[in-house]
C-alpha cells in the first residue's frame, strides 16, 4: 500500500512540474494570438502523444525481460533524475538562476507577437506550431515518467491516474488564474521530484545488473524495498552537503 | 523532427554530459562486479559508486565554470 502511495506522489509531483511548463506555453500563445489554433495544437499533441505510447508502451511490456528493462529504464531515470538534483543543487547554491514561469510567459508572448499571421489549413500556424511542440514534448515526459514508474512497480493504471490527476489540477488552475502558475514553488517541487526520481533510478538499475548473472533474475537489494528509504536518505544528505559546501558566487561589482 | 532529436539531448544530457558519462561509467564496473560474484552486497557498493560519481560531477561542473 505504501509503495503504491510512493508512486502516486512520485508520479504526481513529477506529471505535475511538466504540465506546469506546457500551461505556460499554451497560456502565452492563448492570450496573444488566439485560442482556436494554439488549441487545435494541443488536441494534434494529444493524438501524436496516445499514439506514441501505445507503441512505446506496447513494444516495452511485450519483448524486453523484466530484468533488462529494470536496468534500461532504471538508468534513463538516474540520468533524468541526476540532471534535476544537479539543476537544483547549483539554484539552492545560487550558482544557477532560479527558473520563473513567469519570466517564460513573458518571453513566448515576446515571441508570440513579433512574428506576422502565416495561415496554413485555415489555422494561425505559429501558435499551433508552438503549442503542439510544448505540449508534446512536455507530454512524452509524463507518458516517460508514467510508463517507467508503473511497469517497474507493477501499476501503470495508478501511475496513470496519479498523471491525469496532476494534468487536470494544473488546467483548472490555469481556468481560474488566467496566467502561469507562478506561485507554485516549482524549484522546490523540481528538487523533490529529482531526488525521488535518483532514488528509484538507483534503486531499479542496479537491481537490473542482475541480468548479467546466470538465470538473468534482478539483483536483490540488502533490506529489500527498505532500501528505497536509505537511498533517499543518501541522495537528500549528498546533495544538502553540495550545497553547503559548494563555493558561493563572488558578489557583483559595483 | 530536429526539435525531437534535442528533446532527446537535454532529456538525457541536458547541460552537463558528465552526469550522464559517470552513471554509465559506474554501472558498467558494476556489470563487471555483479557479473563476477554472487549474493546481494554489490548493490550497496554501487549505489555509494553513484552517489561519489554525481559528488564528482557537480564539483567538476561548479570547478570548471569559476
Amino acid at each position: 500500500m505504501s509503495a503504491t502511495w510512493g508512486l502516486v506522489g512520485a508520479t504526481f509531483t513529477a506529471s505535475f512540474v511538466e504540465f506546469v511548463e506546457a500551461l505556460t506555453i499554451v497560456l502565452a500563445m492563448g492570450l496573444t494570438r488566439g485560442w482556436r489554433s494554439t488549441l487545435a495544437g494541443v488536441a494534434a499533441a494529444a493524438v501524436a502523444l496516445a499514439a506514441f505510447t501505445a507503441v512505446a508502451g506496447y513494444a516495452i511490456a511485450t519483448w524486453v525481460p523484466r530484468s533488462a528493462l529494470q536496468l534500461a529504464i532504471g538508468t534513463l531515470l538516474l540520468i533524468f533524475g541526476l540532471q534535476w538534483l544537479r539543476k537544483a543543487v547549483l539554484r539552492s547554491a545560487g550558482l544557477k538562476s532560479l527558473h520563473d514561469e513567469d519570466e517564460e510567459f513573458r518571453e513566448q508572448t515576446r515571441v508570440a507577437a513579433a512574428f506576422a499571421d502565416e495561415r496554413r489549413l485555415g489555422l494561425d500556424w505559429l501558435p499551433f506550431v508552438v503549442s503542439f511542440k510544448g505540449v508534446f514534448l512536455e507530454g512524452a515526459e509524463v507518458v516517460f515518467i508514467v510508463i517507467t514508474f508503473g511497469l517497474n512497480a507493477n501499476n501503470v493504471p495508478a501511475a496513470a491516474g496519479a498523471a491525469a490527476a496532476a494534468g487536470v489540477l494544473v488546467v483548472l488552475l490555469g481556468l481560474l488564474a488566467h496566467r502561469p502558475l507562478a506561485r507554485v514553488p516549482e524549484n522546490t517541487l523540481k528538487y523533490a521530484v529529482g531526488l525521488v526520481l535518483a532514488t528509484y533510478g538507483t534503486f531499479w538499475s542496479v537491481e537490473g545488473l542482475g541480468i548479467f548473472r546466470p538465470g538473468a533474475a534482478s539483483l536483490a537489494w540488502p533490506g529489500g524495498d527498505w532500501a528505497l528509504l536509505v537511498l533517499l536518505a543518501a541522495w537528500l544528505l549528498v546533495s544538502r552537503a553540495l550545497v553547503a559546501l559548494l563555493p558561493s558566487p563572488a558578489p557583483a561589482a559595483v | 523532427m530536429k526539435a525531437f532529436g534535442r528533446f532527446w539531448w537535454d532529456f538525457l544530457i541536458g547541460d552537463d554530459p558528465k552526469i550522464a558519462v559517470s552513471v554509465l561509467v559506474v554501472l558498467v564496473a558494476g556489470a563487471i562486479v555483479v557479473a563476477a560474484t554472487s549474493g546481494g552486497w554489490p548493490a550497496a557498493a554501487i549505489a555509494g559508486a553513484l552517489l561519489t560519481a554525481f559528488v564528482a560531477a557537480v564539483v567538476l561542473d561548479v570547478r570548471h565554470n569559476r
